[in-house]
């Protein structure tokens, strides 16, 4: 009775295909689960803000939320214009613009930071690109760190008048989003 | 554990110093690998394995759910029409899980009257039956709680209808109802409070079930499994190892029923749910006509069937707990339904009045089929309170093989393998 | 294998319970009012069944044009128009579209504490007139016109077959994964306004609806033989009130179950695979088996 009859070979190769057919698929259907957790269409079609910034005098900065992240909008003054500009781009710990709207080999220099003809305005994600922490410089009363810009006292950055990493572990400058000026007092940000 | 003498062997150094410290290996071995299992096992045997499947992946399905879900009363049916429509496979995901239950019951169903007609029940498998009601009950608990957290219109009152049930203990001791329901509802009626909770059990009760799975499979280790001739193995030939053919055979039956089970996930995702449930939650109108997902059907049915509110909820809860004595109430001689030539068909009016008070369930509760409702209940009842332990003392039957091989094999063949003897 | 023969009775009859339970009895019309609803032929029926993207457009344009004067479709996005398996209309025409929604989207608070009123974007709900049921209702005299996002899906259509039959009907729905009960009811109530026959009461401001359970509908007939809705030459088809019901019950459809399109698609897939490996794993287990009697 029960003589194994069949050759080897075929058998092998029957258990071997039906082990592949089901670790593959075993394998592919990990990936809903593992997708699942990406970010779901809503929040992908966030969409972009405006902003009216008129009310924002010289001097002042506004914080906005887009895409659940602190927007830095910052109306600068002549002097901290000047202050940004005079620094060689050389030096920077970081050279690149980080500047969403520009190619990624921009240089950091002020006017990368910012459009042309409106480098009153500096526009950037205030997130400290160390840990993620919000720095501090938004308001009058805030520490602004070693470069009058601002300053991060979770492990304590400080960024320059344009938002560019100069001193402490952070390794980026801050990073600027995609924006536009619809007019010169509104701007739409994403 | 052991039913059977430990052949596990272990080879590598590691695996020798693994197993007079942690012995997994030797576990696997002898329980998954060398354990011995009947060799006429029909398919029906693979459903344990197929549920054992529905219980992983109803966890991780809920797991995964359960990321996107928002149990508030405000939140929780925009948050479940998110899932389905905005989250990565949250389309396929939410079905995969609602499906599944469905499923998990029709698997358990099967699997719970493969016991009834093979006499799986008979001891020495009075404790595994057992802790298998057990596990039935907390399955329909989960199940239950599971469904109320879409927080649509048939979510909200059947958690309402279902928690009013407790408020028939007011006609035992008066006051004591409304306080169980008020405690069960944290208000004075169902509001977002109750879904928080139920949602905190609902992810609580799987592993409940994973804990007595662990037990049910224990027993089933140390009394062996039950098979078609309810003989039980007393020879090397009358069992094959569990690996290769016990487990090459629950693969095919673990692959077969997800045929069924996703045939249903990709082209019908709503046919085994109610319409109704796709309408927030309103505490103000009760949909027209309220029915529990069709698993609960026939409790459904026996409730209505019985005038009386007390008695509708004790019915249905005895219904459930006679099950529990059954291993008592069958006096038979022998354990599988195969050789009661009489019994047998007492058997099939079982199915047939379960399959009828599900229909029953499903309809309004007036006229004919409240009557027909009480026929089926009370024949539910009387087949294991009087059918079974009258049968068992009345009829004579037939006769049984000696042993497993002789069933398959016929007597020659026992010979045969007595004299080989080096078969399974 | 005869001992499959168990197998498939118990299957067979578990299944059977399964499908009494699985009949819709929601929209239990009263027991002296039987419903008239017929199945349609509808493009995304079936096991293959797929969206028609032009009856879409069509669906959306009487949408917009009938139902939008009191129903939104909150759970609908503007920038879901433009999805593929959906109208996918051009995504500009869509910005455009939002831009001239009739509807705004109340925002806020704003700097000054107060709510805004804003024009919708690709991100917003395609909203309808009422800012909440209170106010919904109080305009439409206690009436609540619902949101339409999941209408279909909120629908269905009770069997009446007697039980002898029933169980038959519903193997031969899930075989043919009839699922459209849904949609085949939005049809009728939309073509199903006629004259009261004689005999039937009529509540003041109410209006007889075959379809309707109870048959006595608060809704005015949108759409009549002599008020429809004319396509674009280009749209496929040509405007009347049958077609126009018919396509906008598709768009709601759409909007109820926007994945439908990708679903019935990798559930072929899956299925292949699945019956692939199953006759696989059955091979295997025949030629493992094969060393002993069983």
């Amino acid at each position: 009775m029960a003589i194994d009859v069949v050759e080897p070979d075929r058998r092998d190769f029957l258990t071997l295909a039906a082990g592949t057919f089901v670790a593959v698929g075993g394998a592919i259907s990990l990936w809903p689960f593992i997708d699942q957790m990406n970010i779901d269409a809503g929040a992908q079609s966030l969409a972009s803000i405006e902003i009216d910034i008129a009310p924002v005098v010289v001097g002042q900065a506004i914080t906005v939320m887009w895409r659940n992240k602190p927007v830095f909008i910052r109306h600068r003054t002549k002097e901290e214009i000047e202050k940004a500009l005079a620094v060689d781009v050389k030096d920077l710990p970081d050279d690149i613009a980080r500047n969403e709207g520009l190619p990624a080999s921009a240089l950091a220099t002020d006017g990368n930071r910012t459009k042309p003809g409106h480098e009153n305005w500096l526009i950037m994600v205030g997130i400290c690109t160390h840990l993620g922490c919000i720095p501090k410089g938004q308001t009058l009363s805030d520490k602004r760190g070693d470069f009058d810009g601002w300053f991060c006292p979770c492990h304590g950055s400080h960024y320059d008048t344009a938002g560019r990493i100069r001193k402490g572990p952070a390794p980026r400058n801050l990073e600027v989003p995609i924006y536009e000026f619809i007019t010169k007092t509104k701007i739409k940000i994403g | 554990m052991a039913a059977h003498e430990s052949t596990c062997v272990p080879k590598s150094r590691f695996g020798k110093w693994m197993d007079v410290r942690l012995p997994i290996g030797r576990l696997v071995h002898d329980q998954l690998v060398d354990f011995p299992t009947p060799r006429n096992l029909n398919y029906l045997w693979t459903f344990g394995s197929i549920l054992s499947f529905f219980l992983m992946l109803q966890i991780l399905t809920g797991i995964v759910l359960a990321m996107h879900y928002q149990p508030s009363a405000a939140d929780a049916f925009d948050s479940v029409v998110r899932i389905d429509r905005d989250v990565n496979f949250g389309w396929l995901l939410r079905p995969l899980h609602a499906v599944g239950a469905s499923m998990f019951f029709l698997a358990v169903y099967i699997h719970i009257f493969r016991g009834l007609y093979y006499g799986s029940y008979k001891a020495p498998r009075e404790i595994l039956w057992i802790i298998g009601v057990l596990i039935f009950v907390a399955m329909m608990a989960a199940a239950f709680l599971g469904y109320s957290l879409p927080w649509g219109q048939m979510s909200f009152w059947a958690v309402t209808v279902i928690t009013n049930l407790f408020s028939s203990l007011d006609d035992v001791i008066p006051g004591l109802g409304t306080t169980v329901v008020q405690w069960l509802w944290g208000g004075y009626s169902v509001t977002g409070v109750t879904l928080n909770r139920f949602f905190s059990l609902h992810y609580l009760l799987p592993f409940v079930i994973v804990g007595l799975v662990g037990l049910h499979i224990w027993a089933l280790h140390v009394v062996g499994q039950n098979n078609p001739t309810g003989v039980d193995i007393k020879t090397k030939s009358d069992a094959v190892t569990f690996y290769p053919y016990a487990t090459s055979k629950d693969a095919v039956g673990i692959f077969g029923f997800m045929i069924l089970f996703l045939w249903f996930v990709f082209f019908l995702p709503d046919y085994l749910g109610h319409a109704d449930n796709y309408i927030p939650a309103d505490p103000l109108v009760t949909p027209p006509h309220i029915v529990p997902e069709w698993y609960f059907l026939p409790y459904y049915a026996i409730l209505r069937a019985i005038p009386s509110k007390l008695f509708g909820v004790i019915a249905i809860f005895s219904s459930l707990g006679v099950l529990l004595f059954v291993p008592w109430l069958d006096t038979s001689l022998v354990r599988s339904t195969k050789y009661r030539p009489f019994y047998k068909w007492f058997f099939w009016l079982l199915v047939l009045s379960c399959l009828a008070l599900g229909y029953l369930g499903s309809k309004p509760a007036d006229g004919a089929y409240v009557i027909w409702a009480r026929v089926f209940t009370a024949y539910y009842f009387a087949h294991f309170l009087i059918v079974l332990p009258l049968m068992g003392l009345i009829e004579r039957p037939k006769r049984v093989p000696g042993s497993i091989t002789e069933d398959v094999l016929g007597p020659e063949g026992t010979a045969g393998a007595a004299a080989t003897g080096k078969k399974g | 294998m005869k001992r499959l023969v168990p197998t498939s009775g118990f299957a067979a009859i578990m299944t059977a319970v399964m499908l009494f339970a699985g009949t819709d009895p929601v929209l239990a019309a009263e027991e002296h009012a039987p419903q008239h609803v017929e199945r349609l032929d509808w493009s995304f029926a079936g096991v293959g069944g797929q969206y028609d993207r032009a009856q879409l457009q069509r669906g959306f344009q009487v949408f917009q044009q009938v139902c939008t004067a009191c129903h939104g479709l909150k759970y609908v996005r503007f920038g879901n128009l433009a999805d593929s398996g959906g109208p996918q209309f051009p995504l500009d025409a869509v910005k455009a579209l939002a831009a001239s929604w009739p509807y705004q989207i109340t925002d806020g608070p704003n700097n000054e504490g107060k709510m805004v009123e804003r024009l919708p974007g690709l991100a917003d709900p395609i909203v309808g007139p009422y800012k909440n049921d209170k106010e919904a209702r109080s305009v439409q005299g206690g009436a609540l016109p619902p949101d339409l996002s999941l209408i279909v899906k909120a629908r269905g259509v009770e069997s009446h077959a007697p039980w002898y039959t029933h169980w038959f009907w519903m193997l031969a729905d899930i075989a043919t994964a009839y699922q459209e009960g849904g949609a085949d009811y939005i049809y009728a109530l939309l073509t199903g306004y006629e004259d009261a026959p004689a005999g039937a009461e009529l509540a003041e401001g109410m209006y007889y609806n075959a379809a309707f359970p109870g048959h006595q509908m608060v809704m005015s007939p949108p759409l009549s033989k002599d008020f429809f809705i004319e396509y674009q030459p280009d749209s496929g088809a040509t405007g009347s009130l049958d077609q126009n019901a018919k396509d906008v019950t598709a768009f709601l459809a759409w909007a109820a179950d926007p994945r439908l399109d990708t679903r019935k698609r990798l559930g072929w897939q899956v299925l292949l695979y699945l019956l692939i490996t199953t006759l696989l794993l059955y091979a295997v287990k025949k030629r493992i088996w094969a060393r002993v009697k069983h």
